[in-house]
């Protein structure tokens, strides 16, 4: 971390570190650019957008016609011009309209172009969950995303590691991806006022632990914490490592945690086939086999796609109790942890949707 | 300052004279790239580049030989490029699909139809928050035409009036499939004239008459503050990709390609270069251009392949 830093604490929700992220970065730089379907409008991304358009107008903030395969070769086209445009978009399912400039030209231009260019751009997207998104508004794909060599894919979980994350991103001089869950946008932390860093790259111990270790992204980081919470009391030490970024991934401090603690879950905020944790797990796997008590486990989406209805989309997404059930079988714990009474899904009551 | 006729017939000269280059040595399978050769439609790509600024910019598509070509007049870094070769423009990375050349504003071609049109609106929007009062022109086939992204991006270059020149190089076929059989409509220019952009169109293959409109309608868009629309009528003498005529298969007429022919971009340009220059001059230009691309192929063959270390370089910054 860099910068200045206050002595006073100070809380600010996701939403408002990611405004704060964008007006620090455009203030700092004048070749920044925010825009999008949406950027300017009165909601302003679930407030993530705020008081952009008011400071740095409509030439540098600005919405757009619902175009996304074009927006996304703006980004490309703006950033080959020396811009570091940042791309919106409400729903991460509506990247698949700019798939072909990300794929096809995004990930590849430097290395196409043997390092005579390079792409600084920033696309940010929300994934969403429930109040029926279904199944076109509540895909994260991050392992799509990461599986394209030059792409930089990040999952920043708490304000304050959003805030300096997305700072990172847009100074990088690589194409960045930034997927935020929708329910984290209300999550309330410390955030340092001005300007600081989180680097890409590095996994983040968010609670230590000596009996296993759960690798978590996004907001599977939040129930992997409840989960730890609620074992503490039974007496089981878990340690929680929040990724932070897909790719490209430091993996040292997680094979670190795997050797110490010899039991691995990974909780993916995806399907579980094909995605991230399939590729945590073999590589925690190859990298720390003589110290693994048990195979690695894996925690996801149901590999479905995701259902309106509620009790069934509750059962698509695992939660915290999901995860307190996996350790006591990882463990070989007997007594099972006295669970009643407890309220999961803990910030369902606080969405109440439409979107 | 240079003459205008002799330029252009510089660059049509240049282009056709690489491309035959490239089809007598391409069985000695040493160019492992798929080459979509400019052959028959030098004009468009002479006349356009050559009637941009050094400041304006440009983006290309797979057949993009000719805009390299136009714009930088080099051919070292361009045969080692199609050779594979670390001396190449991208150290052999890009082939013929993705020639560019930043020092020339020459910001890239894709090998995916369409991909480069939003890119170079794109350009033009950093160019005009820059403060910057360059042109893009943004090369795109008729085929292109067919892909969304053309209306997502020409709409947002007219909404915000943005400095682009959409090149639309039409030489009626999609690959293999003709215009008829993929347009529902009659012309490309009914659909450009629904946005408020300035659209000219020409069937000339004499690159001076395509230089002459490119000035014509930038000097009418700096006055109306709207994006341009070029619709380019030309030829494309050989197979979609490769080094041969296709009439064999059927899909098009020799008897039309004998019409074109007879307007070859090279001949009539090089006919209005006769009315300035004595014959000696322009063989000795000719020559200096065979030479050129002579050492420059010699130059390439003789270069090193890049090291395997090269693999992992520049993925990232």
């Amino acid at each position: 971390m860099s910068g200045s830093a206050t002595a006073v604490r100070r809380e600010l929700p996701y939403k408002s570190a990611i405004a704060e992220a964008l007006a620090i970065s455009m203030r700092r730089d004048p070749s920044v650019i925010v825009y999008g379907l949406d950027v300017p409008d009165h909601k302003r991304i679930f407030g993530s957008t705020t008081g952009l358009i008011e400071e740095f107008g409509p030439e540098r903030v600005f919405g757009t016609p619902l175009s996304e395969d074009a927006l996304t070769g703006i980004a490309l086209g703006a950033a080959l011009n020396g811009l570091r445009p940042v791309l919106v978009h409400i729903r991460v399912d509506f990247m698949l309209l700019g798939m072909n400039q990300i794929a096809n030209m995004i990930s590849t231009y430097r290395y196409i172009t043997g390092g005579n260019f390079s792409a600084p751009l920033v696309i940010r997207a929300v994934i969403g969950r429930g109040w029926g998104q279904a199944s076109q508004h509540s895909k994260s794909m991050q392992s799509i995303f990461a599986h394209f060599p030059g792409l930089k894919v990040i999952m920043p979980t708490t304000p304050h590691d959003m805030k300096g994350m997305l700072i990172s991103a847009i100074r990088d001089d690589d194409p960045v991806i930034c997927l935020e869950h929708r329910w984290l946008y209300e999550a309330v932390d410390e955030v340092p006022e001005g300007d600081y860093t989180v680097p890409i790259g590095e996994p983040s111990v968010i609670r230590p632990g000596k009996d296993l270790t759960i690798v978590a992204t996004s907001w599977m980081t939040v129930e992997a914490l409840m989960a730890a919470s609620i074992l503490k009391e039974t007496g089981v030490s878990v340690e929680v490592i929040d990724a932070r970024t897909i790719a490209p991934l430091n993996m040292e401090p997680i094979f670190e945690s795997a050797r110490r603690t010899r039991h691995v879950i990974v909780a993916d905020t995806d399907w579980v086939y094909c995605g991230f944790s399939a590729e945590l797990a073999a590589q925690i796997s190859q990298a720390c086999w003589g110290n693994l008590r048990k195979p690695v486990c894996r925690i996801g989406f149901e590999h479905v796609p995701c259902p309106t209805t509620r009790p069934l989309e509750n059962l698509y997404y695992p939660n915290a109790e999901t995860l307190v059930r996996t350790v006591e079988k990882q463990l070989g714990l007997s007594a099972a942890t006295n669970l009643s009474g407890r309220e999961f899904y803990s910030w369902s009551h606080r969405f109440k949707g439409p979107f | 300052m240079s003459d205008l006729t002799e330029e252009l017939y510089r660059r049509v000269y240049l282009i056709r004279k690489a491309e035959e280059a490239i089809i007598e040595r391409y069985t000695g399978d040493e160019m492992k790239t798929p080459v979509h050769l400019s052959i028959g439609q030098e004009a468009v790509s002479a006349g356009v580049c050559y009637a941009l600024t050094p400041e304006d910019q440009i983006v290309g598509s797979y057949r993009s030989h000719g805009i390299y070509l136009s714009r930088t007049l080099e051919t070292d870094r361009f045969f080692a490029e199609l050779y594979g070769r670390v001396t190449g423009i991208a150290k052999g990375k890009a082939g013929s699909m993705h020639l560019a050349s930043k020092e020339h504003g020459y910001l890239g071609s894709s090998a995916v139809v369409g991909t480069y049109i939003p890119v170079g609106v794109g350009a033009a929007l950093a160019n005009r928050i820059r403060g910057r009062a360059n042109w893009v022109a943004v090369f795109l086939g008729d085929g292109a035409i067919d892909e969304g992204v053309f209306y997502e991006s020409l709409n947002i270059a007219c909404l915000k009036r943005l400095k682009v020149i959409f090149v639309c190089e039409d030489n009626g076929l999609a690959i293999h499939s003709h215009a008829k059989d993929r347009h529902a409509y009659d012309a490309i220019t009914d659909i450009a004239r629904q946005y408020p952009c300035e659209v000219f169109s020409s069937e000339s293959t004499v690159a001076e008459e395509i230089h002459a409109l490119v000035s014509r309608a930038r000097a009418q868009a700096e006055e109306s503050h709207r994006p341009i629309f070029l619709h380019l009528k030309c030829y494309r003498y050989l197979e979609h990709v490769g080094i041969s005529p296709d009439f064999k298969f059927g899909y098009r007429s020799e008897s039309e390609f004998e019409r074109w022919k007879a307007v070859d971009p090279v001949l009539m340009q090089r006919k209005l270069l006769a009315c300035k220059k004595p014959e000696p001059e322009i063989a000795r230009l000719e020559r200096s251009i065979d030479a050129q691309i002579a050492k420059s192929i010699d130059l390439a063959e003789r270069s090193p392949f890049p090291t395997a270390e090269e693999i992992h370089r520049d993925v990232f910054a």
